[in-house]
């Protein structure tokens, strides 16, 4: 008798050291980050042990609903927060903080057979709108244009929306997917497809872009040299015009185990995971100076 | 056991199932009022015309917030129609063989086997549709992409079978051996007696069986989201992306901001779906009820 009143107090004792000690670090949020930062928490728990940090997607908006709701510690999001999100997070008490962990090239994407090199910002709006229905506006392909984006609760369909529709409407005959890889896989098969998707998502396993897809050049003006989101020194240089930061955020100073994963993430080991899986390094300028700043 | 203790046994037991029975009825009446309550603040903001009658909704739109349902009830009706087409001619095809065709032996196998076709999860059939029926759909009607309306009733027809097909053979079974008697008595053939006698006295049986898998088709999300495209237009036919009703409350309600008019109006889209289905099974109830009746 004595000996199972001992395993079952060692067991209890185990048990609630576990619950109590090692706080899981809930993060929430971006679906274009979602496998980056996956992969990011992977590796650091691999190397700090006792660091229980858990990952999941289901957009931008959600991550900040999250955030603002208190459901998780950390937002992933691909955009930046409304002026109506601050106000609520302000409401609720919570003041959120956002660090640049990666920067992405958003990227516009065809199907292989489709001819078209390289768009102009204003094209890849227009389509977008719905003004433009047929590749023969842009190039000598005849073939209707297939709208792929993503839902509203996503990130990227908000800094679309901004920056390449001008604050206008999208066509409502876009196909609304679930993700980057749904819609992915919907250009794979279809040849009058246009996408877009965060830089990351366009390599295989093996680093390659994937077969069937074609990244199309992005030009600033008509007429202006075009760039694709893969060039390093475009999107650092800000020659590829729809680079954006990808940010987590924290609600206030970031404490324990999400400073320290933050804190390695920025760092030069984070940053080169950040590289490896297809997306930029936060770099030395601004963005470094705006997370120090954070940090403190 | 003394009598006293007998009763009051008995009238606890009572009490007890009396309390299970009426509970269901408390949670039906909860969810009614829950939802009315909820969509009630939507129409302080939304004019009942614009909701039922506009084709245009883009909440989170940075031109103009539309909440117009109409887009979505057509997309609903269209892929439930669809689905009904393909379903009724094979569930009851399927109730006549298992009926009145098939050895003993083979009807011990295959009905079994129908319901399990009940058992399978929707994210599984969601799944079928993007992978196996999307691409076939594709690649027979030349179209760039098979998520599209076609595709949401070929699933729809695949879930609701398994219901048509199994109240359908119940019901021919309780037509009354009498009548094919009678009937191949007379000299009429097999077939004869089975589409002319058989099928019209078990006729209210199996418009029961078509409203239950209709009900069953209407509310579906998580395959119609999957497999449909999700685009917001008005369906221009079935080759063609669209947006029902459930897919669309599960996309917004992720990330809708609590107690705003978007929050409310997708409560509002959930009460005309509860309404439609309440309707749907209603009306199955009555007609079922008729012809029990009139079998005894």
């Amino acid at each position: 008798m004595k000996k199972i009143a001992l395993i079952a107090l060692a067991s209890l004792t185990l048990l609630g050291g576990l619950l109590l000690g090692a706080k899981m670090v809930q993060i929430k949020g971006s679906d274009t980050m979602v496998n980056l930062v996956q992969i990011l928490a992977e590796e650091y728990m691999g190397k700090n042990p006792g660091a229980p940090i858990a990952v999941l997607g289901g957009g931008s908006g959600t991550g900040i609903t999250g955030l603002i709701n208190q459901t998780c510690d950390i937002a992933n999001t691909s955009r930046e927060w409304k002026p109506k999100e601050i106000d609520q997070a302000w409401e609720k008490g919570v003041t959120p903080r956002n660090f640049v962990v990666a920067v992405d090239g958003l990227s516009i994407v065809v199907n292989e057979k489709n001819p078209v090199e390289q768009l102009t910002m204003a094209q890849v709006g227009a389509m977008y709108r719905g003004e433009i229905k047929n590749w023969k506006a842009v190039s000598e392909f005849q073939k209707p244009v297939s709208l792929y984006g993503r839902q509203s609760n996503s990130g990227t369909y908000v800094f679309m929306q901004e920056f390449v529709l001008g604050n206008k409407n999208y066509s409502t005959d876009m196909k609304e997917m679930n993700g980057n890889a749904q819609i992915i896989e919907g250009i794979i098969q279809d040849e009058g497809a246009v996408g877009y998707v965060g830089v990351g998502y366009l390599y295989d396993e093996t680093h390659h872009v994937r077969k069937g897809l074609k990244v199309v050049k992005i030009s600033k003006e008509p007429g202006g040299t075009g760039y694709v989101p893969t060039d390093k020194a475009a999107v650092d240089s800000g020659s590829y015009p729809i680079a954006r930061p990808l940010y987590m955020s924290t609600n206030g100073k970031p404490k324990g185990v999400a400073a320290e994963f933050l804190q390695w993430i920025v760092g030069p080991e984070g940053q080169a995971v950040v590289e490896r899986e297809g997306f930029f390094a936060v770099g030395e300028g601004k963005y470094k100076a705006a997370n120090d700043k954070n940090f403190k | 056991m003394t009598k006293r203790r007998r009763d009051v046994q008995e009238a606890a037991i009572r009490a007890f199932f009396f309390t299970c029975g009426i509970l269901a009825v408390l949670v039906l009446l909860g969810i009614f009022l829950t939802l009315v309550a909820t969509s009630f603040p939507a129409f302080r903001q939304i004019k009942l015309s614009e909701f039922f009658l506009s084709t245009q909704w883009d909440p989170t739109s940075p031109e103009k917030a539309e909440y117009g349902l109409l887009s979505m009830i057509a997309s609903t009706l269209m892929v439930t129609a669809g689905a009904l087409i393909l379903a009724v001619p094979i569930g009851i095809g399927v109730a006549a063989y298992l009926s009145d065709v098939a050895h003993w032996r083979v009807r011990e196998v295959l009905k079994p086997v129908i319901e399990i076709l009940a058992g399978i999860p929707s994210v599984v059939v969601g799944f079928l549709g993007i992978v196996l029926f999307g691409p076939a759909i594709a690649k027979v009607f030349h179209v760039g992409n098979g998520l599209n309306a076609l595709n949401g009733s070929i699933l729809l027809a695949v879930m609701a079978l398994p219901t048509i097909i199994s109240i359908s053979e119940d019901s021919l079974n309780a037509v009354p051996r009498a009548y094919s008697e009678a009937s191949l008595a007379l000299g009429a053939s097999r077939w004869q007696t089975l589409v002319r006698v058989k099928l019209p006295a078990g006729l209210s049986g199996i418009i029961a069986a078509v409203m239950l898998g209709m009900g069953r088709a209407i509310g579906e999300t998580m395959t119609v989201l999957m497999a449909t495209g999700n685009a917001r237009s008005f369906p221009h036919g079935f080759l063609t992306a669209v947006r029902t009703m459930t897919a669309n409350v599960a996309i917004e309600l992720g990330e809708v901001p609590y107690d705003t008019t978007h929050y409310y109006a997708l409560f509002a889209i959930g009460l005309v779906l509860f309404v439609m289905t309440f309707a749907v099974n209603l009306v199955a109830d009555v007609v079922l009820h008729k012809y029990q009746e009139r079998e005894q």
